[in-house]
């Protein structure tokens, strides 16, 4: 048990009218069965109400994008309130910063920065039903326990249900201290909970952006520029004018004067259609005339490439850490391995198409849609529409798939603009091709990395060159930093045009798999066992760490790495089955993994990825397992099979039809994944999945073939094997 | 006088758009049926998978006009009380993670075990590859497709 401040005040309550008794009674309806009592809602703080029957409505205050955080962040209240999770329905919070912290989803951060607080909402309410219960029946609140939901008296077994005591307990004072469980009391967390959405999602209920829809609600969509480096110079609409259900055709420019991070976005000027239908708004799309002008460079592929060779090859930049003297200890070292890897840009590509629902009136204005990033879209709207940010309200929907892409509200904005300009209610849809053609792309990356070694095979010196459009990828503290005397590690961005972001799991998406490749070869270099060697180097850290800025726990990274042996039985050989290790730490998370190919009709298959993670504590198991797999597949499917190339500035794909994604044959048959026990605080697990499977897959990739392969995406063209520096 | 009468979900509805609007538009925007979703438009990713006359369509590439008098099922007809044993079997493995592509999926899937009731893995591959899903969920639809085919 932990003691903590409750930190709450009547400032986070709701506003609500005070009824007979005092009660602050938030909802009031007649239900079905006219025999019992009218329902009566009570607020008790920002994250839960209760009724009078015992139901109880907690707030999700984090957007959803698939992460699960639905289900996951209400559970912790409901764990430490201990109620029945049977009689809680979950309801999304809107954007309230007032009440809530970090309404944002990224960096897979909502579990991490909100297990104190949410915990804290649940304790704190428990505490004032019980206090009530004490009070009603005259005794102190130490002899009563709690379960599903049941207070009881421990003096003579009399109970009362949360329900019974509600309207009493809005007006206990708000305790300052609150008592939370010991992880050994949990009875919620750790256990496998179905997602809170899955039945309204089998179902088909309307639950995102693109499903919202309010009563005259025009339909739009944009133009934007075919090419990065191009703007709009003209335009020729009469015959999309004449076309029926259109209403306008006009250009907005969603440029503020102080754009926030999360205002990335190539182009500002656009056109729009508006409309009755959004068919009628695609066909009058396609039969507008354009003119466009080369306003900017119109970059090309292979001039990227030259440009990111030229930069780790013999590029200087910033060197953001440096150990000992890795160059003088290199060249006289026995043994060194020097090797360039290299991944493309890719497309976020979130199933549901980028889309923004905008009511925008003189003095106010709601936006309603799929974003996560709720309060910088607030506040660039803000700017934006000359509309303070008191007066703008912002609701979040369940999204159609994240991973970074949502982060960046420029779809909210022009949704905004749109709806200024015009004077009505819209939604905004983008098509596929708008999506994937104006993206906030992750960057295209190099990293060459040298590494030297004795004749005992004992790693001496480890240097990597990082370079990106428009920024390296490297973590300058992370593993090996710490585990070898001589190392250094050096930043040399390239610039781009190409509006870049961040990507599920930002620069551990590639550095991740070039590292955990790099290690591989070095290892074999040494003639050890790769685990071998990443233990040896970890029980440097341990024992004798070099530096004190070293950003992970080397062991719970070994920890990691040995659950996956045993799990995997990595020691055993098997006939037929190619095997490759890697081991990453990101997002606060710990991940190892072992993926097992085989080879069918001369082609690689994988057979099974076997995943051993340290997060702390579990806090749903099923979402748990449910992101470790997805991650791991989305690893795999980009690493394997996606790039966007640009050719005089424009994107060389454009749907699906010529952007591959991974499909269900190509998917591992299986995932196993096992968690480290542990009561350390919980870390999030929305990318820390992907990572390290991208290495794990290139080197047993190199068992199956005996080709080392250094250029994502692997399987696209012959020459993924050569390489860049060497 | 309405351009189209459509048998949807066993029910006569009708709508006056062009011959040439896609079903998806019609199911959405005109008969208020949102579950089936957009995502790529040109029949690449399945998440607007319908049936018509029992067999899985795009539905995003499938003018309205082509419908004539087949029965179309969305996903909001499947089964009356959401107890399909396909939708029971995506519940019992908690396959969604952000949902959108999964009424496609389920849709793909039904289709799949009414002509096939006993698919093998590569009948579920060659159903399903189609269904674009974006989160990752594949393993878990496999076995949810075996479970609904153990359950029918």
């Amino acid at each position: 048990m932990t003691v903590v401040k409750s930190n709450m005040d009547r400032r986070s309550f709701l506003k609500t009218i005070a009824v007979g008794g005092g009660g602050l009674m938030i909802g009031f309806s007649w239900m079905s069965c006219s025999t019992e009592e009218p329902l009566a809602v009570y607020d008790v703080n920002a994250y839960l109400k209760i009724d009078n029957r015992g139901g109880v409505t907690i707030f999700s205050p984090n957007p959803e994008i698939g992460q699960n955080v639905k289900t996951s962040m209400p559970l912790i209240v409901a764990e430490e309130l201990d109620v029945d999770w049977d009689r809680v329905t979950v309801e999304q919070a809107p954007l309230n910063t007032e009440k809530y912290n970090r309404q944002l989803a990224g960096g897979s951060q909502s579990i991490r920065q909100g297990w104190d607080s949410l915990r804290t909402a649940g304790a704190t309410a428990k505490m004032m039903l019980v206090t009530a219960a004490a009070n009603r029946w005259g005794v102190s609140p130490n002899q009563l326990k709690t379960e599903k939901g049941v207070i009881t008296n421990t003096a003579n077994g009399e109970t009362l249900t949360y329900g019974d005591v509600a309207s009493e307990a809005v007006d206990v004072p708000i305790p300052s201290d609150v008592t939370l469980k010991s992880p050994d009391d949990f009875t919620l967390i750790g256990n496998r909970i179905k997602n809170v959405d899955g039945e309204e999602i089998v179902t088909g209920k309307p639950l995102f952006g693109i499903d919202f829809k309010r009563e005259g609600m025009v339909h739009a969509m944009i133009i934007h520029p075919p090419a990065f480096g191009m703007s709009l110079k003209s335009y020729d609409d009469s015959e999309a004018r004449s076309m029926p259900g259109v209403q306008d055709i006009f250009t907005i420019n969603t440029s503020i004067d102080e754009p926030q991070w999360s205002d990335v976005n190539a182009f500002n000027e656009l056109l729009v259609i508006t409309g009755d239908s959004t068919w009628e708004v695609m066909k009058a799309k396609r039969a507008i005339n354009v003119e466009w002008e080369a306003t900017g460079e119109l970059e090309n592929t292979s001039g990227h490439n030259n440009k990111l060779a030229e930069a780790v090859n013999n590029g200087s930049g910033e060197i953001a850490r440096q150990d000992g003297n890795p160059d003088s200890v290199a060249n006289s070292a026995a043994t060194i391995v020097e090797r360039t890897y290299t991944a493309p840009f890719i497309a976020h590509n979130t199933l549901e198409p980028m889309n923004f629902f905008a009511d925008v009136k003189e003095n106010s204005a709601e936006l309603i849609g799929p974003i996560q990033t709720p309060e910088q879209l607030r506040a660039s709207a803000s700017q934006l529409l000359g509309i303070s940010e008191d007066n703008i309200r912002v609701d979040m929907t369940r999204m159609g798939g994240g991973f970074g892409r949502r982060l960046y509200g420029n779809f909210g904005l022009e949704a905004a603009a749109i709806s200024q300009q015009i004077g009505a209610p819209v939604r905004l849809l983008y098509t596929r091709e708008d999506d994937m053609t104006q993206g906030t792309y992750r960057p295209a990356y190099a990293i060459k990395y040298k590494a030297s070694l004795d004749e005992d095979g004992n790693m001496l010196s480890f240097q990597a060159r990082g370079t990106g459009m428009s920024e390296s990828p490297l973590f300058a503290n992370r593993f090996p930093a710490g585990t070898v005397d001589h190392y250094s590690s050096e930043n040399i961005p390239v610039q781009t045009n190409i509006s870049t972001g961040a990507w599920r799991a930002p620069r551990s998406n590639f550095t991740a798999g070039a590292e955990q490749a790099f290690i591989d070869e070095v290892a074999e270099a040494a003639g050890k066992d790769p685990i071998d060697f990443r233990l040896e180097l970890f029980e440097r850290a341990m024992s004798n760490p070099v530096g004190s800025d070293n950003d992970y726990d080397p062991a719970r990274y070994a920890g990691v790495l040995k659950l996956v042996r045993e799990k995997s039985s990595w020691d055993t050989e098997t006939p037929g089955v190619y095997r490759g290790v890697s081991a990453y730490y990101c997002h606060n998370s710990y991940v190892a993994q072992v993926v097992d190919l085989e080879m069918v009709n001369d082609q690689p298959r994988i057979k099974k990825v076997w995943c051993a993670v340290d997060c702390g504590i579990v806090v749903n198991l099923e979402g748990a397992l449910n992101q470790v797999e997805g991650g791991a597949i989305d690893g795999l499917g980009h690493a394997l099979y996606s790039e966007l190339t640009f050719e005089d500035g424009a994107p060389n794909a454009s749907n699906f039809d010529n952007y591959r994604l991974i499909r269900t044959n190509e998917a591992p048959l299986d995932i196993e994944t096992h968690f480290v026990q542990s009561q350390i605080h919980p870390t999030g697990l929305g990318e820390p999945g992907l990572p390290p499977v991208i290495g794990a897959y290139a080197n047993a990739l190199y068992k199956a073939t005996g080709q080392r392969y250094y250029n994502q995406p692997f399987l696209m063209r012959e020459e993924q094997v050569e390489n860049l520096g060497a | 006088m309405p351009a189209y009468t459509l048998s949807i979900n066993g029910e006569e509805r009708e709508v006056d758009v062009t011959n040439d609007t896609p079903l998806l538009w019609v199911l959405r925007e005109h008969l208020n049926l949102p579950g089936t979703k957009f995502g790529c438009g040109i029949s690449q990713c399945g998440a607007c998978t319908v049936h018509v006359d029992g067999r899985p369509i795009r539905s995003c590439s499938y003018p309205v006009s082509s419908v004539g008098d087949s029965e179309v099922t969305t996903i909001e007809g499947l089964s009356e009380n959401g107890d399909h044993p396909v939708q029971q079997a995506w519940l019992e493995h908690d396959v969604p993670q952000c949902g959108y592509c999964q009424a496609g999926q389920i849709m793909s899937a039904a289709a799949l075990l009414k002509s096939n009731p006993n698919p093998t893995d590569a009948d579920i591959d060659s159903a399903m590859n189609g269904n674009l899903c974006r989160c990752g969920t594949y393993i878990r639809i496999k076995r949810a497709i075996k479970t609904a085919a153990q359950n029918a």
